[in-house]
């Protein structure tokens, strides 16, 4: 096995990145692939709430680069999936504590076991953001459909561009289709034409992903809701699948239910 | 070969000007490395500028080197060179290619102000990037919102411009702006300045021009 490094990045902050590590990263691990999480996001970590594991954490990265314990010992095995594995962020230090050769070194090392690694980067473009990117194999850009989300996403991209990374692809999150049909929200073909960078994945706005997050159980574990499918989608186009974007026009037939059942 | 010769270090009003000796690229940034080895508690929280002198360098390189100092706590904020290339790629990488100081003046001679020149940018320019050229500047993409073109003479966009353009930086009152689709956030020429108005319909390729003191567009389609 050679795992694939994915980060996943975006520039501004709040636009789901660690929502989309987490379901990603369930969505690989329920198609039987070993995939381990990290969250590099050092002093604000938040990957292990949103994937339920917070209480089990002994040691971190930072614990990790610093010699203080070997990496299996700072891996979460998560309790639902035996697969899927988290190296939490430190809450107690900064991003300096780690640097892009570190991460590097502990990529090169969890690649011969794992099949997928996947990288939480922090917002910014800092120092968090050029450990993330560092031995990053592909990435992915999470952006939002609104004007300043698409601008930092298009700032990261000219930066990935300098630093001659493989072209980076494009996660567009919480699309609300009512919103765009009505005008008042941008469509994916205006962020697409702002970008111009492949489109891997759209992921419908769902009020269940915040009840998920909170409950530390991410959706696409979930068989019905949309956004997880989005993501389990998104997971199968990573694998190499071709997966055509859900129909998120009201003509779907969740929709139809919806209008005869119990949906109003 | 001793690194002296190698490596002069000044003291300028922010931060380190570090220049770098004629080498090949590899042993300079080791003789480098191996300076601030010697005194890591001299160079520990500084500002670096690095005059490269002739070296070609790719962003590759650039970037490495950038990320080598931040492990030893330097801040590498700007990159001096006589080669273009150089020049271009730390503008990409956002580093500055010009410090207050004056550069040193056999430095100068080399590189003359060229008003016939254009440097030749084969990519879209996306947000955060600044191109500033002392000649024309021909972009073959679109100038995304949130960058910057800067030319001293005229600037021609085969694509879509809706970021900040600036031609006649210099007061060149005869440059001219054309793009495939004008929309751009701000456009100067000169010392005139203009916000493009709310487009209906289609675009169509246009060209800018100082006339009677004013900034005009005119369609670019002959007929």
């Amino acid at each position: 096995m050679t795992a694939k490094v994915i980060t996943v990045t975006s520039g501004k902050g709040g636009v789901g990145k660690t929502t989309t590590v987490a379901n990603i990263a369930v969505a690989l691990a329920l198609g039987g692939k070993k995939v381990v999480c990290i969250d590099g996001d050092i002093g604000l970590r938040n990957l292990d709430v949103v994937m339920g594991l917070e209480n089990r954490i002994v040691y971190d990265i930072v614990d990790i680069v610093e010699g203080r314990c070997r990496t299996r010992q700072a891996m979460i095995r998560d309790k639902r999936l035996p697969e899927l594995f988290l190296i939490p962020a430190a809450q107690t230090r900064d991003k300096n504590a780690v640097s892009p050769s570190d991460m590097v070194r502990l990529c090169d090392e969890l690649r011969p076991e794992m099949d997928w690694i996947l990288i939480d980067s922090p917002a910014g473009i800092e120092r968090g953001f050029r450990n993330s990117i560092a031995a990053a194999d592909k990435i992915l850009i999470v952006t939002n459909p609104e004007m300043s989300a698409v601008r930092d996403a298009d700032r990261v991209i000219g930066l990935l561009e300098a630093e001659e990374k493989n072209s980076p692809s494009l996660i567009i999150n919480r699309l609300n289709p009512n919103l765009v049909k009505r005008g008042d929200m941008l469509s994916v073909d205006d962020v697409y034409d702002l970008l111009r960078i492949e489109v891997i994945g759209i992921v419908p706005e769902d009020e269940n992903v915040i009840v998920a997050s909170n409950k530390g159980a991410p959706l696409s574990m979930e068989a019905k809701a949309r956004a997880g499918q989005a993501f389990r989608n998104i997971a199968r186009r990573l694998n190499g699948e071709e997966v055509p974007f859900l129909d998120l026009d009201s003509h779907s037939l969740w929709d139809r239910i919806g209008k005869f059942g119990w949906r109003k | 070969m001793t690194d002296s010769t190698l490596i002069q270090i000044k003291g300028m009003r922010d931060g380190l000007l570090v220049s770098l000796g004629d080498a090949g690229w590899p042993v300079v940034q080791q003789a480098l490395i191996e300076r601030i080895e010697q005194q890591p508690a001299f160079f520990q929280g500084a500002r670096l500028a690095l005059d490269v002198g002739n070296q070609a360098l790719k962003s590759s390189e650039l970037s490495s080197l950038r990320d080598k100092l931040s492990e030893y706590g330097i801040m590498l904020w700007a990159i001096l060179s006589v080669s273009p290339v150089t020049e271009n790629t730390a503008q990409i990488l956002g580093l500055a290619t010009r410090v207050a100081k004056s550069r040193p003046a056999e430095a100068r001679t080399i590189k003359k102000s060229d008003e016939e020149s254009a440097l030749w940018v084969n990519k879209t320019v996306r947000s955060g990037t600044r191109i500033e050229h002392d000649g024309h500047i021909v972009v073959l993409g679109d100038v995304n919102p949130g960058a910057e073109i800067i030319a001293e003479g005229s600037i021609i966009v085969w694509g879509r411009i809706r970021g900040v353009v600036h031609a006649g930086a210099k007061g060149n009152q005869n440059a001219v702006v054309c793009a495939l689709d004008l929309s751009p956030t701000q456009l100067r020429i000169a010392e005139q300045i203009a916000v493009s108005p709310e487009r209906r319909g289609k675009s169509t390729p246009e060209v800018v021009r100082i006339k009677d003191g004013q900034l005009q567009a005119e369609s670019w389609i002959q007929g």
